[in-house]
């Protein structure tokens, strides 16, 4: 109940500020922020809970994007069309992932994974509808009613799809299907032996977590009034996605969200003051301290000195 | 679509040496990954580093193949010194270090990468030296002497490697701590030990390895995206830790590689090793040589 009011109050005051006379550049910046709460979320799902590393989120990333520009050209769908367009592209791409964990595990996974990155940019590269290599340039539709301007609207929508997220994380992690996941986790052969149903949660894992990623990504074309695979299937969303729940914690599901919202921001001011290329260096080295120094993230730092000064 | 068979002859000839080039790359990767089982994702980031002080080197006149065997006695070092850190930090911590190992690495290629960056900035680099961009021309056929120079190191690496490791008693040492651990630490030689050196070499070799990258063709500090894939295809399709099976896997990718370049036109090409390596895992996950 507690967490409900909470995800309430929170989607209550980003409507309030969407509405407010606030600085434009915050919503630019939040939206990323925000776009990161809901991947790093999702890759937790599978990475976290399971312990199958996904490397491909860009994959996921960049064919929601794809998906919401096709949907978006060809019937010049609404915002919300496109957001789930993206959604169930990605699930399906989720279960095929999931399908590969029939018969691989730990590194050949996650290699496997990087795989789906290239071929999908590939195959959008060489796709002349959607612009090819050099890109598609979009215009955007009207704004709807309350919101002053289109970046304002996208920020409240993905604050609406990272509350979503977390709930489904948390709904994950405190059910039963959490408790099979992480028992593939500890031990895949001991889960299967007791009777927990490993394909099936494994196939759920994956298309939930593809889905959710597919979804952060459909907004992306709008956001940016422009597509283009270099940077839409960049391996950068998948190290980020992949540091921020390492470096909040694993475990939990508010692990994530403050790795996002920690990483994410440290990431939007060094962009602005110091460089793109530093940022993306901010990113390695915080993951390499966190893995090495604090495996178990901010939260169990948290936890290990809640205890200590008990 | 233009087709013929001499052109599909050319695009074979092109494959074989593409794909011992190939070998050459992935050699470092199959010692690292396949016999020592590092998930050593930052692999082809150091070869590019590699590549990178070869330019460096060559600024001052040295020879690109020269500067690469001067380099690996450094990247041996290095070497030692990334398995020493990487043991302590995950190996030794058990069970999950997998994963937490695989995100290390990850993160220290992106570090060499935006690293490169800052120091050399995004352009693309090349080297120097008489072999390049000139070619052999053999009746209606011209080869690169570039290619060559890469096929031939590329077999020197491979069969010295071979030899080493079934010949001398530390490359024995290096063979038995991949295939039964516990066994070597009850005949009393420390498996760290031989770890570390096995990865030293591994990363003297991508050294040289990178000299090759940079004699090639130009280089930019994104290109080891590229090779994650093609060195990783070659090693999973070799069967891990082979390496006569490391030769033909890549000739294999580049045969397949350049005759999809004669087919489709350049844009396919990049997909051609992450989909053989899909198709690899998915169907035969130890390869076609596997142990």
């Amino acid at each position: 109940m507690k967490y409900w009011i909470s995800a309430a109050v929170i989607l209550a005051l980003a409507l309030g500020v969407a509405l407010s006379r606030i600085n434009e550049y915050f919503f630019f910046a939040g939206f990323v922020v925000l776009t990161f709460v809901v991947l790093a979320t999702a890759w937790n799902i599978l990475g976290g809970y399971a312990g199958y590393v996904n490397f491909g989120t860009a994959a996921f990333f960049g064919l929601g994007a794809y998906s919401a520009t096709v949907l978006f050209k060809w019937q010049g769908a609404p915002l919300a069309v496109q957001i789930a367009g993206g959604a169930l592209v990605c699930a399906l791409l989720g279960f095929g992932v999931g399908l590969l964990t029939l018969r691989l595990r730990g590194i050949f996974f996650a290699i496997a994974t990087v795989a789906v990155i290239f071929i999908c940019e590939t195959l959008m590269v060489n796709w002349r509808y959607v612009g090819g290599a050099t890109g598609l340039q979009l215009l955007r539709p009207e704004v709807l009613a309350p919101f002053e301007t289109y970046t304002r609207m996208l920020f409240v929508v993905m604050a609406l799809l990272a509350v979503a997220a977390v709930s489904t994380a948390r709904y994950i992690q405190t059910s039963w299907i959490g408790r099979g996941l992480r028992a593939i986790r500890d031990s895949e052969e001991a889960a299967e032996g007791s009777g927990v149903p490993t394909l099936k949660l494994k196939l759920f894992a994956c298309t939930v977590s593809g889905a959710l990623m597919g979804a952060a990504g459909a907004p992306w074309p709008m956001y940016l009034s422009f597509i283009e695979p270099a940077s839409s299937f960049n391996l950068t969303y998948s190290v980020s996605a992949l540091a921020m729940p390492m470096i909040g914690g694993t475990g939990h599901w508010i692990g994530p969200v403050i790795g996002a919202l920690l990483l994410g921001s440290v990431q939007q001011i060094v962009t602005v003051t110091i460089s793109n290329e530093i940022n993306v260096l901010v990113v390695g080295v915080l993951l390499v301290l966190f893995v090495v120094l604090a495996p178990d993230g901010v939260v169990g730092l948290f936890r290990k000195w809640t205890r200590y000064f008990k | 679509m233009f087709f013929s068979f001499d052109l599909l002859l050319e695009a074979i000839l092109f494959g074989v040496l593409l794909g011992c080039f190939y070998a050459a790359v992935s050699i470092g990767l199959s010692v690292s990954f396949g016999l020592l089982d590092v998930p050593h994702v930052a692999h082809p980031a150091i070869m590019v580093f590699g590549a990178y002080c070869t330019y460096l080197l060559n600024t001052y006149n040295f020879d690109p193949i020269v500067a690469g065997i001067v380099l690996m006695v450094p990247f041996f070092l290095l070497g030692m010194l990334v398995y020493r850190f990487y043991y302590e930090a995950f190996e030794r911590r058990g069970s999950e270090a997998a994963v937490r190992g695989l995100a290390f690495f990850f993160g220290l290629a992106f570090i060499i990468e935006v690293g490169l960056i800052l120091a050399f900035g995004v352009d693309q680099r090349l080297v120097s030296a008489p072999y390049i961009g000139s070619s052999l021309e053999l009746g209606e056929y011209r080869i690169p002497y570039r290619m060559l120079v890469a096929f031939g190191v590329a077999l020197v690496l491979t069969f010295s490697l071979t030899l080493y490791l079934s010949k001398t008693f530390t490359g024995r040492a290096i063979k038995a701590v991949a295939q039964d651990e516990p066994a070597l630490r009850l005949m009393g030689a420390n498996p760290v030990r031989i770890k570390q050196w096995a990865f030293g070499i591994a990363t003297a070799v991508s050294a040289l390895a990178g000299a090759m990258l940079i004699i090639v063709g130009p280089v930019d500090p994104s290109l080891d995206r590229v090779y994650i894939g093609r060195t990783f295809a070659v090693v999973v399709l070799a069967g891990l830790g082979s390496m006569t099976g490391t030769l033909a896997a890549g000739l294999i990718l580049g045969i397949s590689e350049s005759i999809v370049l004669m087919l489709f036109g350049a844009s396919w090409a990049p997909a051609v090793a992450f989909g053989l390596l899909l198709i690899v895992l998915g169907i035969r996950p130890q390869g076609l040589f596997g142990r």
